[in-house]
């Protein structure tokens, strides 16, 4: 029993991470029509940036994390103006192409700038732990699921109350039809891609603070497939749902069946498994919008 | 000599329409072409030898992923898997039963067409993106199957592979030897692909890749040509894995992963989709490119310090060709030439 509740409480938190990565994507294919395989390669360049920062630069958090936001958000417009722009129209494997290609580039410079080793940030946080449900949970944990979810809320509020949010679902829901209204698509496009990529920053800066980071990081990017089908790709409440949902089911994978294997990568293979298995029941997912083709 | 053909069809008869080459000077021309291949690695050094035969088995693979993905509009990302579903078969039945090399390449193509079909199932619900995804997730639950069923593959560790031995000549006892058993699949590869698309099977994929629906509506069996699209494009993949497979020597689950799904769309991307000249030009051009930069690197930074953007160096390149080659010509290199075809026909006229 007390397992499976280490199992569960493990997976909330990773979930939290997964529900914000999740996000980013959604946010990417809502405003912008676009799937962007570079989701875990933006959370790979986030962890070095904040390994930078932190370790090699010795900044403290909060600027570290402000500068990264900030170089996310500069990250964000280059990329989409320079890659996507001009994939718009494009058919569909053109633009998961560029975006994968994208993903290389990214991949590369990480790895030319900061090795292949395993790095890992300076401790930050205490090494205590605190009892939740009778089992011991440490501080880094609980930082992180909470860093999460507060941004979660705000992302959530944003995109409910504040006008730049509603424009961007406006935008999201008819290009056209907002445009008619006034509302700037390019600049939303922009915004979304900034977006996205500052909650990837943050994504990679919670990861680096729980384990070491390395290239494998960027695995994060196909995990997240799993996690936006189960969800529904537009939807951003099935992005964060799923997001725990698939983190809570890795978790009891890993943990029940993985003995049974001896090889491993049980726990990357039950998100994919669980993946296949939505496509063919409900391809949609719990809360995305049915696609209907006419001739 | 060259000969000229005349403005307007004269053609009189399906034969002729059909023909691959449509006029002697192309068959002459073609035919030299190929003594020239056939007599070129004598001139070569073990490396360009070496590119040569990847070049070689990248084509073949290259063309399977444009016959699911170019040509029948099937976007699929399980080639990765597919060629190591045909890699391993090649090395089990040739380790361990001890096939011959006529036998275990055929057999480990109809094994990855078997496994591809599997695959491609999904195909008959999903479309786009999420059959990109449904081939994703059966790449890597193909690829959980070889690393950990230890006993029929050798699980991480692999497998050594049995030389393919030819009327008693071992083919892969250098790089020159085995150059004369790729470079006859590769170009049999071609002609059978160029052949399958002026039959009706290929038309049967052209049409659905065009719009799926209303080929059903004029009678092409969805299910039966997009199943048999994924077979035979991933019968293709499984004899790249088995030469692969051969010419490695010995293969582990590692050298599977999604990277050369990823690798071999780009191939097609960049040489343009939906043509077979296009595929070899992407094969060529995927697998030299990144080499001669990373030579020509290599030889700067005897001027520069340019020491630690060597390792990622293939990455970078191979993402920046695929990026930029997508926003400035996004139909490929065969368009290219297309293009410049054109425009020697008709200058110095513009149209």
């Amino acid at each position: 029993m007390f397992f499976f509740t280490a199992l569960i409480v493990n997976g909330i938190v990773i979930g939290s991470i997964y529900a914000l990565v999740a996000l980013g994507f959604v946010l990417i294919f809502k405003a912008s029509d676009i799937i962007n395989f570079a989701q875990g390669e933006l959370v790979l360049v986030g962890a070095f940036i904040g390994y930078a920062l932190l370790d090699q630069l010795k900044i403290p958090v909060t600027f570290s994390l402000g500068l990264s936001f900030i170089f996310a958000v500069f990250l964000g417009f280059v990329i989409e103006r320079i890659v996507l722009r001009p994939m718009i129209g494009e058919p569909v494997s053109s633009v998961i192409m560029v975006t994968l290609g994208l993903a290389s580039i990214l991949k590369g410079l990480s790895r030319s700038i900061w090795g292949s080793m395993n790095l890992s940030f300076p401790p930050l946080i205490p090494q205590k732990t605190i009892s939740v449900a009778g089992m011991p949970v440490s501080y880094v944990y609980l930082l992180s699921f909470s860093t999460s979810m507060v941004f979660l809320l705000i992302f959530s509020l944003f995109f409910k109350y504040s006008r730049m949010g509603v424009a961007m679902r406006a935008a999201a829901n008819n290009q056209q039809v907002a445009q008619s209204l006034g509302i700037s698509v390019r600049r939303i496009f922009a915004l979304s891609w900034a977006i996205a990529t500052i909650i990837a920053f943050l994504g990679g800066f919670l990861l680096g603070t729980i384990n070491v980071i390395s290239m494998n990081l960027s695995f994060i990017g196909i995990k997240v497939f799993p996690i936006v089908v189960l969800g529904g790709l537009d939807s951003i409440p099935g992005a964060i749902i799923s997001g725990f949902i698939i983190g809570i089911l890795e978790n009891l994978a890993a943990g029940y069946i993985q003995p049974y294997f001896e090889g491993g990568a049980v726990q990357e293979i039950s998100g994919l498994v669980v993946l296949l298995i939505i496509l063919i029941i409900k391809p949609y997912g719990l809360f995305g919008t049915r696609e209907i083709e006419r001739l | 000599m060259v000969s000229i053909r005349p403005c307007g069809d004269f053609k009189n008869s399906y034969e002729q329409d059909e023909a691959i080459f449509q006029t002697r000077f192309m068959k002459i021309m073609v035919g030299l072409f190929i003594v020239f291949l056939l007599i070129l690695p004598q001139f070569l050094s073990p490396y360009l030898l070496y590119l040569a035969n990847t070049v070689s088995i990248a084509i073949i693979g290259a063309l399977g992923m444009n016959i699911v993905t170019g040509f029948t509009g099937l976007i699929s990302l399980g080639q990765g898997a597919l060629i190591g579903v045909g890699a391993y078969t090649v090395a089990i039945l040739s380790s361990k039963l001890g096939f011959p090399v006529w036998a275990a390449l055929p057999l480990a193509g109809f094994m990855a067409a078997l496994a591809g079909m599997i695959i491609g199932t999904p195909s008959l619900r999903l479309k786009g993106f999420y059959l990109a995804m449904a081939t994703m997730a059966g790449h890597y639950i193909i690829w959980f199957v070889l690393w950990n069923w230890v006993d029929l593959t050798g699980g991480p560790g692999g497998i050594a592979v049995r030389k393919p031995v030819l009327f008693g000549l071992d083919l892969n006892r250098d790089d020159l030897h085995f150059y004369y058993l790729a470079l006859p699949m590769a170009i049999l590869a071609i002609f059978a692909c160029k052949n399958l698309f002026r039959t009706r099977v290929g038309r049967a994929f052209i049409a659905i890749r065009d719009r799926d629906l209303s080929a059903e509506v004029i009678g092409v069996n969805l299910f039966k040509y997009k199943l048999l699209s994924f077979f035979i494009s991933s019968f293709y993949a499984g004899i790249t894995g088995g030469l692969f497979a051969y010419y490695m020597k010995l293969i582990n689950p590692e050298a599977f992963q999604l990277f050369l799904a990823i690798d071999y769309l780009a191939m097609i991307i960049v040489g343009g989709m939906g043509s077979i000249l296009g595929s070899i030009y992407g094969a060529i051009f995927i697998v030299l490119v990144p080499e001669i930069l990373q030579r020509i690197i290599e030889y700067a930074s005897r001027f520069m310090p340019l020491q630690n953007i060597f390792a990622p160096l293939r990455e970078i390149i191979f993402g920046l060709m695929i990026v930029l080659f997508l926003i400035f010509k996004p139909e490929g290199i065969a368009k290219m030439w297309e293009d410049a075809k054109a425009y020697f026909k008709l200058w110095p006229y513009a149209y």
